[in-house]
């Protein structure tokens, strides 16, 4: 696998790069994380500090990571996948490591100017890696067993270590990540068909086993799962957050309160209202119009990266182009349907919005390899 | 390895329409986020602004200032003062054992009251205030004030409490007020808001109690807004509450502390009643307590002491005793008589000191007897037999018809602490209650006040005041209420013939103002002042066979509580009666030794509007009753707490 592979008749160099990098996608990157900014500077109460300073800290930094990203061949990138893979494993099995040797629950490794969190890499590296397996294998190869097995495995290694954190939400991203890599790949539609049905059948069975002699769960965790899947049934518990936010949600109404104006963020009725529940401050405060708005945006966004990737005609690059916005999909899509009520809480951000360190500087290399794969497309 | 062109498009063209049909599940599900967004901020808006500003908004009860009690001239004899709090914020405090000990060497803080506190604090979330120490005083709140800047999380507070500042003078008329308890809350079906602060003080017993509704006010409410954890942000607004009404009584209270102080320690109780109108200018029952112990909560030990005295100071005797009217019913005896045409001012009767009904022996006070006895005589000197002669003439039916009309018998409707019905008893009632037939025997014990009859200081009061005016006179304890003058019962003429009114009171009039009266060492001197009384000694026990042959019947020699009580009805001056008055002693002994002196200084007092010139009194009283209004003067401080004095 090397350069000559490529069908370039036309590589821009040097500064020339910045010309063909992707600029809408910049674009609504800076827009989303304008409105991160804004967000975090009023649930601070009207203050850069505490969250809204070094979150644009932090999206300069990642802006430099991507452009320098993008300026790097996507070939190189696709060449150090599996070790990029390797990596994070290491990391990830590094910290689990330390974890129990008695330096408490620990996610995160310390680079001295931030904590990093291996899961968040592993998000990146899987696509990437899976992205260079398919490239790598040939077409008709895609669909025997023996050739799925070895994706399901490369998902499964990291998935398992990081619900041992436990980190429920970093898992689902994963698990489904990895396996909309493989759809796109081309594997059979019959081996999820399979999955699909099995993990039905699993979750029917053991709620069906509820009360009867065979009964598959502790009656403790049957109510655990109660709650989980409907966090009305204890208001005051776990029930509070979500109740609570959509409060906040249908105070809004069409154009919300007004900056700085929502009682529910300003009063801390909201939890943890600068990370996982900022949607919320958005929506209280901007109403429906603000909600959509941002919605709008991150569907710009996945748009223009699909239609990056399809033009593409490197399978590289189009798995990873996908893979990446598939991620990032998940992402949004998981944290509103969980602040809105649709989904049990799981603990998963507002991409480029939530206040974080790890997953914006991740998201930003992410999107360096979707410009990079851009910039060093075959022409 | 080269993959072969036609691959390379087949897999382009497969992962094309692979990620086409990702992207429209991407896109279905962006809409239903859409749909959801929709539902929560546009259908359900209203639903969740409604809840959100329940969530921010908190409604706190101000509450009223209750309304004041002032006497007849406008001294105040209930009102509201500033009590002094500390209240301390943890989270403000820092060290909170250092601010605590600092705070203990300005103020004197109660061991328990202060462990109390402290448990509270631990409790509750740190930026709620929680009370250290409450009524502490103007002195000890000034000295934390000062020292302010070393008390991090220290904040004196005021708030309002009920004083009585006349102490016991007024206790069993107005009562007091005191801590809400559940016991009150179990009473009330719907209880105000209000009763739910902790520690709000509603009226118990008495005035404060009866007119509680008048007394207590309208709470304002104040919106704040509040975090999630409840601390408070901001006030939003306040809609202020409507202070209790302030209440008026008929009572004057110069007079009021003087009979408190005249009573003294006896186990006593006086009225005093405007003959033409009805109104009470006194009602004491002595001996009295002070309310404020009432206000916060009684100590046990306090609760006791007046729990256990034999002399009962927790009792309204004015109105809620009842004693056997002793001779002071004589009138009412007379009065049915002369109605009836059995006897005039002529007829005379044989007292040999007894007489013998149905076998049995009824003596009179004077064992050798008085001889012939017309009604003025038979008044002034109390002589029981002529009244045993002429009741078993009339009947009984005709003598409780004449105790009902001059008010006897009957609960007036005042706003005090359980007003009592007395007893005027009839042949119904004893068939009712004991299950005899009337006995002749009773008729005779009745007509001298003794047997059945029950009567209040209230009702001989009543009586008396009815007998002097010809006027069913009405007692009336409310002036006005909040500013708004409360009715006088229109009182109509008695029944009664004015003829017979009038040999009654000229019969009173002897009784005190005639050498041979009962009452004639109570005399006043004083012409346009002078008073008509009856005396009168119930006794409180049947004087047996065995202490008659011993010869124990001198009432000092008794144990007090089985002495007769004393007893004094009046009204004065005779000419032109204004006032009536009431006076009981319990087990104080004969009614002209001890009732009538004490009716006579309150007649005085009432009159003269203060302590009467020494010539009102028969001049060998005059040193006694000097050396006694001096005695009184330094129990009596002037108060001259009048409405615009308040604070």
């Amino acid at each position: 696998m090397s350069y000559l592979e490529y069908h370039i008749k036309y590589v821009p160099t040097g500064i020339r790069k910045v010309l063909h990098l992707n600029w809408p996608i910049i674009l609504l990157l800076s827009a989303v994380s304008g409105v991160g900014f804004l967000m975090l500077y009023s649930v601070a109460g009207g203050s850069y500090s505490p969250w809204a300073e070094p979150q644009m800290k932090r999206y300069a930094l990642g802006l430099g990571v991507m452009l320098i990203v993008a300026m790097v061949p996507i070939w190189f990138w696709r060449s150090v996948s599996g070790a990029a893979y390797l990596v994070s494993l290491i990391l990830l099995v590094l910290v689990e490591i330390m974890g129990s040797v008695g330096m408490g629950a620990q996610r995160w490794i310390d680079l001295g100017f931030m904590r990093l969190q291996p899961s968040e890499l592993m998000k990146i590296t899987l696509v990437m890696c899976l992205a260079a397996y398919y490239d790598w294998l040939p077409a008709k190869k895609t669909s025997r067993p023996l050739w799925v097995l070895l994706p399901v495995l490369l998902i499964l290694l990291p998935t398992a270590l990081v619900l041992r954190q436990p980190d429920l939400g970093t898992s689902i991203l994963l698990l489904a990540g990895g396996a909309m890599v493989m759809f796109l790949a081309g594997v059979h539609w019959a081996y999820f068909a399979a999955v699909f049905g099995m993990v039905t059948g699993i979750i029917v069975a053991v709620f069906q086993s509820r009360g009867t002699t065979w009964q598959l769960l502790k009656d403790y965790q049957f109510r655990r799962i109660d709650t989980f899947l409907d966090p009305a049934s204890d208001p005051l518990g776990a029930g509070y957050h979500i109740t609570q936010s959509k409060i906040a949600l249908g105070s809004g109404g069409w154009t919300g309160r007004g900056f700085m104006q929502g009682t529910q963020s300003r009063l801390n009725f909201l939890p943890e209202k600068h990370t996982d529940f900022i949607f919320t401050t958005l929506a209280e405060e901007f109403g429906y119009i603000g909600g959509i708005s941002l919605l709008s945006l991150y569907t710009l966004l996945i748009v223009f990266c699909v239609a990056a990737a399809l033009a593409n005609k490197d399978r590289f690059s189009s798995l990873l182009t996908l893979g990446i916005t598939g991620t990032f999909f998940l992402f949004f899509a998981v944290n509103m349907s969980m602040v809105m009520g649709l989904a049990p809480v799981v603990g998963v951000p507002l991409p480029l919005v939530s206040y974080g360190g790890s997953a914006m500087l991740v998201l930003m290399l992410a999107f360096g390899l979707i410009q990079s794969a851009h910039v060093h497309r075959p022409r | 390895m080269r993959k072969s062109q036609t691959e390379v498009n087949d897999s382009h063209v497969k992962l094309s329409r692979r990620t086409l049909l990702l992207g429209g599940a991407q896109l279905a599900l962006v809409a239903g986020l859409g749909m959801r967004m929709r539902f929560l901020q546009l259908d359900q808006a209203d639903q969740y602004r409604l809840l959100a500003e329940e969530n921010r908004v908190n409604i706190r009860l101000i509450a009223p200032a209750r309304g004041e009690i002032f006497d007849r001239n406008g001294v105040a004899i209930a009102r509201n003062e500033p009590s002094y709090r500390i209240i301390m914020v943890r989270e403000d405090a820092g060290d909170v054992d250092q601010v605590i000990d600092r705070l203990s060497k300005l103020v004197k803080l109660d061991e328990v009251e202060l462990e109390r506190a402290m448990t509270e604090m631990r409790r509750s979330p740190p930026f709620l205030p929680v009370t250290i120490a409450d009524r502490i005083s103007w002195e000890e709140m000034s000295r934390v004030a000062v020292n302010a800047p070393a008390l991090p999380g220290i904040t004196p507070e005021v708030g309002l409490s009920r004083f009585y500042p006349l102490r016991s003078d007024f206790a069993h008329v107005i009562g007091y007020v005191g801590p809400v308890s559940d016991y009150d809350l179990s009473k009330i079906d719907d209880p105000d808001q209000l009763l739910r602060i902790p520690r709000f003080q509603i009226g118990k017993v008495g005035l404060e109690g009866r007119l509680e509704d008048n007394l207590r006010g309208v709470a304002g409410t104040k919106r704040v807004e509040v975090n999630a954890v409840g601390r408070v942000m901001r006030e939003l607004d306040r809609r202020d509450g409507q202070q209790g009404e302030d209440i008026q009584l008929t009572v004057d209270q110069k007079l009021q502390s003087y009979t408190q102080a005249r009573l003294g320690d006896e186990s006593a109780a006086a009225v005093v009643i405007d003959c033409q109108n009805g109104d009470l200018l006194s009602v004491v029952s002595a001996p009295s307590f002070d309310p404020n112990l009432f206000v916060e909560g009684i100590s046990v030990a306090n609760y006791r002491r007046l729990t256990e005295n034999d002399h009962r100071p927790l009792a309204t005797k004015s109105v809620q005793g009842t004693y056997p009217p002793g001779s002071t019913f004589k009138m009412v005896t007379a009065l049915a008589a002369m109605e009836e045409g059995i006897i005039s001012s002529d007829n005379t009767v044989w007292c040999p000191g007894h007489m013998e009904v149905s076998n049995r022996r009824f003596h009179c006070w004077k064992r050798g007897g008085h001889g012939h006895m017309n009604l003025e005589q038979a008044l002034a000197q109390s002589c029981d037999v002529y009244f045993y002669d002429v009741a078993l003439q009339v009947g009984i039916d005709k003598i409780s018809a004449m105790a009902e009309r001059l008010g006897l018998g009957h609960r007036f409707d005042l706003p005090m602490s359980g007003v009592a019905q007395g007893l005027n008893p009839t042949r119904e009632w004893k068939q009712a209650v004991r299950g005899q037939s009337w006995l002749p025997g009773d008729t005779v014990n009745v007509s001298i006040g003794q047997g059945f009859v029950l009567a209040s200081p209230l009702q001989l009061a009543v009586m008396t005041a009815r007998i002097a005016s010809g006027k069913a006179i009405q007692p009336r304890l409310v002036k006005s209420v909040d500013g708004v003058e409360r009715p006088v019962a229109v009182a109509e003429a008695l029944d009664i013939n004015p003829a017979h009114l009038a040999e009654v009171r000229r019969g009173m009039n002897t009784v005190s103002n005639n050498r041979r009266g009962t009452a004639y060492g109570s005399r006043i001197i004083e012409d346009g002042y002078r008073l008509a009384g009856k005396t009168g000694t119930s006794q409180v026990r049947n004087i047996t066979a065995a202490e008659r042959a011993q010869g124990v019947f001198r009432n000092e020699d008794l144990p007090w509580n089985r002495r007769d009580h004393a007893l004094f009805v009046n009204y004065a001056p005779v000419e032109n009666p204004r006032i009536a008055v009431a006076v009981i002693v319990e087990h104080g002994g004969g009614g002209s030794a001890v009732a009538a002196p004490i009716a006579r200084d309150i007649t005085l007092q009432a009159l003269y509007k203060g302590d009467p010139p020494l010539e009102a009194y028969p001049s060998k009283d005059r040193k006694r009753i000097q050396e006694q209004q001096e005695e009184l003067r330094k129990l009596v401080p002037s108060r001259n707490l009048t409405r615009s004095d308040r604070a």
